[in-house]
């Protein structure tokens, strides 16, 4: 035994690792590369890739966006696949607006431009107030101008005037200084969500013209309903007033709105040019459909799913017949329904608009999907918190408002937004009673001597067209599960 | 998805369904269907249509006329895009065949060829929207046959077009005549009576084919140029218009065979024999105005004061009270006339020779020139 040993006396320096083993090369090697079957898989893999991007490419690469036939495209590409693009460039107006006249179209646009103004307050929670405010006054500002006349122009300064102060005030604040102000109790903007609300009246006003005072009597009823509610809650009970609630705005709707409306247009007629449903068509019927079906089948799948969780027997059967009855038909023998039944049912030469009976029938079709995506929600919740909310002495309404619908709607975003995304695709499906979505258009364009025989640029681009919208729900509805994850994870 | 049946005139007909009412039998049976529903439906939708039917004023549909003066403009049903038929433009303005008796019925009756509502129909939804009053005349490539006339409940006010369904093959098949096709690959249109006049064209010629059963004319067209059909069989505007759009449209040839009869002509609801006239006349005005060499250009020349040819002078107003007797003004069929140009000026425009379309007159030659295309007279 030798007294020899070796002892480290000092840590030997970090090395790098091997050039192998790390950066894109020791990726590859260890995901791509480890072994002869993957690295076989890579190879075929990436060889079709590249063959399938290079023929896309060979094929959309195509110098025919100023071509103004088929033939002159024919003779572009010269005997080559090639894509014929000029298609889009001479019809992507009507893909988009339809037969919506064209020295309109600023009307879909600012109503567009409004519905993420009046969507920000409801989604996000990550813009402030008077940004909020600013954006508005400055796109209505703009709105205002292209309305034209005094009245518009006087409008827009006044606008623009505001949105310089709000714009003003918030770039010599900062954020920290504002805070404290709010604290100390200077006073807020109003919230942006009374823009939210009066949204639903203000863009079919937009879209469709007509008179001024159309949406404010429409708005009216609302307020009619909330008013016989205050008013008669205390004398008749609330089970009484809730029902008034219901019947007096539409009793109004029915006999004295329209009334109301001409008798008011004729003292003081305000109002923009009227454009007829038949000309809407593209991307604006899908939205407008998809939308408003959208926006309406969440409130209703809500109260549906709480009704066929609820105890009083006729209310629990209704909605179950509802949903039942509704899931149980296609979505297309609905359509079918609108388009031809009602019009055989509705005495002659009533004009029963036919974009507004496909919407019914969408937002009745998603609403029972909805309410379904919903229960599954409510019934992931542990009856704990139904019972939790029992204790703290919350009645009906507030239990659902502020314990059980919060959570059941958080559960349920991945099927709520899957839903939304299913009834936007489903819009497409009007093409076959005659609107012209863009999927009918494809066929109408296709109609015209210049472009009979074009097929996949026009499929490529709406498809292109829907793949935006759907995947931004999409990435939303991951965005708000992240924002509202609550559990460590 | 919905795909073009372009140009097929009795699309949405399936071959052999045995019914009591033998034509339109898929149209019934969706209806039989649809009656089921509609008694739950009809209570959902109901205060809905409560609300718009209380705005929306209520005519009657007896006279039409004068609801179509009243309105101001006609409600003219159309297909949602025929090619040469019925399509709009990049500006939206529909132009086609079809659309020009829209066009020439709403000048003989408010005097501007524009003030028409084009009102896209499917092969699905075009009888409801004329039975419900929605439109007032439905011109969209529709065949005159009998149970449509009196199960359906409208009149065929003449016919603008004789079509016919027709083969077309490649022409380095060497095939000259349809009697040679035995043996054949047919690409064929599913569910339309196409299919069934191939059945029995074959049958009656003792030959025997294979179907290549596709569901839209884009497949078709797409399979017949792979080669994997060696005939495509459609109407035979639909041969032609499809075979104008080809790279080289003399590598395929039109046998000239054709195996059906598809008049195809506007049509009105029965119960208002006024309205029908208007529309019948209207039509018969742009046939006589090319047997009589009225044109878009020497019209206003013709109808200036009276000339030697009594007819043209009734038809144009400068004799005779016609029009009075339509409830229409001595104008109606100058200013018909004047909105597209007579019959052949319209067969001309939109899918004569010279177009991307390219039809021959053929049977739609007047009758002095060995068509059918024929007008009672102006008396």
């Amino acid at each position: 035994m030798s007294d020899l040993h070796f002892v480290r006396s000092e840590m030997l320096p970090e090395r790098a690792p091997p050039a192998s083993t790390v950066g894109v090369v020791g990726w590859m090697s260890e995901n791509l590369f480890n072994g002869i079957v993957n690295s076989t898989l890579t190879i075929l893999s990436v060889a079709f890739i590249v063959w399938a991007v290079m023929g896309f490419l060979g094929w959309a690469i195509s110098p025919t966006w100023a071509a103004a036939n088929l033939r002159d495209c024919q003779e572009i590409v010269a005997g080559h696949e090639g894509a014929c693009w000029g298609v889009i460039r001479d019809r992507w107006k009507q893909l988009l607006f339809g037969f919506y006249p064209q020295e309109l179209y600023w009307r879909p646009i600012l109503s567009f431009v409004l519905l993420f103004i009046a969507l920000i307050p409801v989604l996000f929670a990550m813009i402030s107030r008077r940004m909020n405010w600013f954006l508005l006054l400055a796109v209505l500002a703009i709105g205002a101008l292209q309305v034209g006349g005094t009245l518009g122009v006087a409008l827009a300064v006044v606008l623009a005037a505001g949105a310089a102060f709000v714009g003003f005030q918030m770039v010599t604040t900062n954020k920290a200084d504002r805070a404290e102000q709010i604290a100390a109790g200077a006073k807020r903007l109003p919230n942006p969500l009374i823009f939210s609300v009066l949204y639903p009246f203000i863009a079919p006003w937009l879209l469709w013209g007509g008179s001024f005072w159309l949406p404010i009597v429409a708005l009216l009823g609302f307020v009619l309903g909330w008013a016989a509610m205050r008013l008669t809650a205390g004398v008749i009970g609330t089970l009484g007033a809730t029902i008034l609630a219901f019947v007096v705005p539409v009793l109004w709707w029915l006999f004295a709105a329209a009334g109301f409306a001409d008798v008011a247009h004729g003292i003081l007629p305000m109002g923009i040019e009227a454009v007829e449903s038949r000309l809407f068509g593209g991307m604006l019927l899908s939205l407008t459909i998809g939308v408003v079906a959208i926006s309406i089948s969440l409130p209703i799948g809500i109260v549906l799913a709480l009704g066929r969780q609820s105890d009083l027997m006729i209310v629990k059967a209704l909605c179950v017949g509802f949903i039942e009855f509704i899931r149980g038909v296609p979505l297309i023998t609905l359509l079918f329904v609108a388009s031809t039944l009602l019009n055989i049912f509705m005495p002659k030469g009533t004009n029963f608009d036919i974009i507004l009976r496909v919407i019914i029938m969408a937002t009745l079709f998603a609403s029972a999907y909805m309410a379904e995506v919903i229960r599954g929600g409510l019934a992931a919740l542990p009856r704990g918190q139904y019972e939790a909310a029992d204790a703290l002495g919350l009645d009906y309404w507030k239990a659902q408002r502020l314990i059980i619908m919060p959570q059941a709607l958080k559960i349920s975003i991945p099927g709520i937004v899957s839903t939304f995304i299913g009834l936007f695709k489903d819009t497409t499906l009007v093409s076959i009673i005659g609107l012209l979505d863009p999927l009918g258009l494809s066929n109408t364009i296709r109609a015209h001597t210049d472009w009979v025989g074009i097929y996949w640029e026009l499929f490529a681009v709406i498809a292109l067209m829907f793949f935006v919208f759907c995947f931004s729900m999409s990435r939303y509805s991951m965005y708000l599960e992240r924002r509202l994850r609550t559990d460590h994870r | 998805m919905i795909a073009p049946k372009l140009m097929h005139a009795d699309e949405g007909q399936p071959p052999s369904l045995k019914s009591s009412r033998p034509q339109e039998p898929e149209e019934n049976a969706r209806n039989r269907a649809e009656n089921q529903e509609e008694v739950i439906m009809k209570k959902t939708v109901f205060l809905g249509a409560l609300t718009v039917a209380g705005l929306a004023a209520g005519a009657s549909a007896a006279a039409t006329l004068d609801d179509v003066k009243a309105r101001g403009k006609l409600n003219c049903g159309v297909a949602t895009g025929v090619p040469g038929f019925a399509a709009p433009d990049a500006n939206g303005r529909w132009e086609g065949f079809d659309v020009s008796v829209c066009r020439a019925v709403a000048a003989a009756v408010l005097g501007d060829s524009d003030a028409v509502e084009f009102v896209p129909t499917t092969g699905k939804t075009r009888f409801t929207a004329l039975s419900s009053g929605e439109i007032d005349m439905l011109a969209r490539n529709t065949t005159w046959t009998l149970s449509r006339d009196v199960d359906l409940k409208f009149t065929f006010v003449g016919v603008n077009y004789y079509d016919g369904q027709g083969f077309m093959v490649p022409k380095d098949l060497g095939v000259s005549s349809a009697k040679e096709l035995d043996g054949a690959t047919v690409c064929i249109q599913t569910g339309t009576t196409t299919e069934l006049n191939l059945a029995e064209f074959f049958r009656a010629n003792n030959m025997s084919y294979e179907p290549v059963p596709i569901e839209t004319q884009a497949e078709a067209l797409q399979q017949y140029n792979a080669g994997a059909c060696d005939v495509y069989t459609t109407d035979a505007s639909g041969l032609a218009a499809a075979r104008s759009t080809f790279e080289d449209p003399t590598s395929s040839v039109i046998l000239p065979e054709i195996i059906s009869k598809e008049p195809l002509g506007p049509l009105v609801r029965h119960g208002d024999n006024e309205w029908g006239d208007i529309v019948r006349w209207t039509l018969n005005a742009l046939i006589a105005a090319e047997e009589f060499g009225i044109t878009s250009t020497n019209i206003g020349e013709l109808s200036a004061a009276a000339g030697d040819n009594p007819e043209v002078n009734r038809l144009l107003g400068t004799e005779g009270n016609l029009g009075e007797m339509l409830g229409l003004d001595a104008g109606w069929a100058k200013a018909a006339i004047m909105s597209g140009g007579n019959y052949g000026e319209v067969f001309e425009k939109n899918i004569g020779e010279n177009t991307p379309i390219g039809l021959a007159r053929g049977l739609n030659a007047q009758w002095r020139d060995g068509g059918l295309i024929y007008s009672p007279p102006f008396r």
